[in-house]
């Protein structure tokens, strides 16, 4: 069995390599992160326990363009999965080895205190009261809320225009940060409108049924690239959202193991936003963030 | 429970959306069921026809898909309203054809000689419907009806997904993914709230029911 991965590692590494070789034409496809052979762990560590099992079980997004996308073949997609390829590599594990779990805004703590996942890697802002249940590592990204309009809209040109027009509506997602961020530049509650899903409030916003459309700058650039012209962006980012990864609480070893591989693989982590969120027109590749203090 | 207690301001605000939610579709469902009633049992094919027609699609459509071409279909040929009004809508045209269906039991229950009965002293189709079949009929569908309206009642949760906001439904999902509070608690508060909704209703069923009843 182990000789098997051993095998399994190589063949990998080859496939990796020659990938690279004959890189830089091929753009959409991401090369392989670096897979560590028999990394070392402390037993009793959260690493140790996931090199053992030989699976990591990663809570992500399959909805959420550029980040964490099902496509049709069935495969998950996306920076956020990118990143996670790294992180397991570090563990030893091959992209083949990692378990996708589909985790939604609304469960992603719940799939972490229940312990059906290793790692939640889901756009997922870091905040304190997302904190209190499970820790965060990170941030590996810094997103930041911004608005989206059509194009021949000139009323709104940013967050503060909603006081000024009362009868403007701004469509998010139920629950989500966003949804919460918004709620101070609004006249009255009624201006929110709230769906499911970000698609539908492109719809709506394309079918003129609200004014503009909130989320985080990289996902409305995912519609903006999507729309012909239909939608714009207006006025700055007006928050700013640190994505981390969500891990159970208490695994510190886990957060410092995480910022570390981060750390010593830069190259693959510009490498991973360029082939995913990076396509989108209009987006600048970020630089990794300053890391917080692991809790 | 504490974020419940800690957040009632919220549900409170989450409880009088549904409820009104709830009413609205209510002053509209009841009348449109029973006129769609009318229309099945009428002496005219066209009418007859609209009736079937009305109860076979919104009886057999999911609600789901009949709030989303509400929300997003009727935008689309240019008829824009809030997002409040397509999901009253929607609710409206489903439970419509449930209570036009629980009218028309009610209707064959009452027995033919009273139609009969009502013809022979003059009254022509709508006014015996109205003065004689429908007050008998109403009184023994109240149970089926009642039925009905409170699963209307807990179908208003999914107008939450479709653009309204700020109802029970979407309360919960903001304190627990938003707000980042357990979701337990979070979805008993939500549960008891909606039980202030039907409970109260079935209470005012059963005094009717036994207000109205009829020995048959």
């Amino acid at each position: 069995m182990h000789l098997r991965r051993t095998a399994l590692v190589a063949t990998l590494s080859v496939v990796a390599l020659t990938a690279a070789a004959c890189g830089g034409g091929d753009e959409d496809t991401a090369a392989e992160p670096p897979v560590a052979e028999a990394p070392e762990f402390e037993e009793g560590t959260p690493m140790a326990e996931i090199a053992e099992a030989g699976t990591l079980r990663l809570g992500t997004k399959f909805d959420q363009p550029g980040f964490g996308l099902e496509n049709l073949e069935g495969e998950v997609e996306g920076f956020d999965v990118e990143v996670a390829k790294i992180i397991a590599g570090a563990l030893g594990l091959s992209p083949e080895d990692i378990e996708y779990v589909e985790t939604p805004s609304a469960v992603r703590e719940e799939v972490l205190e229940g312990d059906e996942v290793d790692m939640v890697v889901a756009t997922y802002t870091m905040n304190d009261e997302r904190a209190e249940r499970i820790d965060f590592a990170g941030p590996y990204y810094q997103a930041g809320q911004q608005i989206m309009v059509a194009a021949d809209n000139d009323t709104i040109t940013g967050p503060e225009s909603f006081m000024e027009n009362p009868d403007a509506t701004v469509c998010t997602v139920t629950g989500s940060t966003p949804s919460e961020n918004i709620r101070e530049y609004l006249a009255s509650p009624d201006q929110l409108v709230l769906f499911d899903e970000y698609s539908q409030c492109a719809d709506a916003l394309g079918n003129g049924q609200v004014d503009a459309v909130t989320t985080d700058n990289v996902i409305l650039l995912g519609f903006v690239s999507e729309s012909d012209g239909q939608f714009k962006l207006v006025g700055e980012q007006f928050t700013e959202e640190p994505y981390g990864i969500g891990i159970q609480q208490g695994e510190t070893e886990f957060c410092e193991f995480i910022h570390e591989t981060l750390r010593e693989n830069e190259e693959a982590y510009v490498e991973a936003w360029e082939s995913t969120a990076g396509q989108v027109e209009g987006t600048e590749t970020p630089e990794l963030p300053e890391f917080d203090e692991c809790a | 429970m504490s974020p419940v207690f800690e957040n009632l301001d919220l549900f409170w605000d989450g409880y009088l959306t549904s409820l009104s939610i709830c009413l609205w579709a209510l002053v509209g469902s009841l009348p449109l069921g029973v006129l769609i009633a009318g229309c099945r049992v009428s002496p005219v094919p066209p009418l007859q026809w609209f009736g079937t027609f009305w109860v076979t699609t919104f009886r057999n459509t999911p609600l789901t898909v009949v709030l989303f071409f509400c929300a997003f279909g009727l935008p689309e040929i240019g008829i824009n309203n809030s997002f409040f009004f397509f999901g009253v809508l929607g609710l409206v045209l489903y439970t419509s054809a449930f209570v036009c269906e629980a009218v028309r039991s009610g209707i064959n229950s009452v027995s033919a000689g009273q139609a009969e009965a009502a013809r022979s002293i003059g009254l022509n189709f709508t006014q015996g419907l109205r003065f004689v079949v429908l007050p008998q009929a109403l009184r023994t569908v109240v149970p089926p009806l009642g039925s009905v309206l409170i699963a209307m009642f807990k179908n208003s949760a999914v107008v939450g997904a479709f653009g309204v906001g700020g109802d029970l439904w979407s309360t919960g999902a903001t304190l627990n993914s938003a707000r980042g509070l357990e979701t337990l608690p979070v979805f008993v508060g939500v549960a008891v709230f909606y039980l202030m909704i039907t409970l109260p209703a079935g209470a005012v069923l059963q005094v009717l029911e036994r207000k109205v009843a009829i020995a048959r």
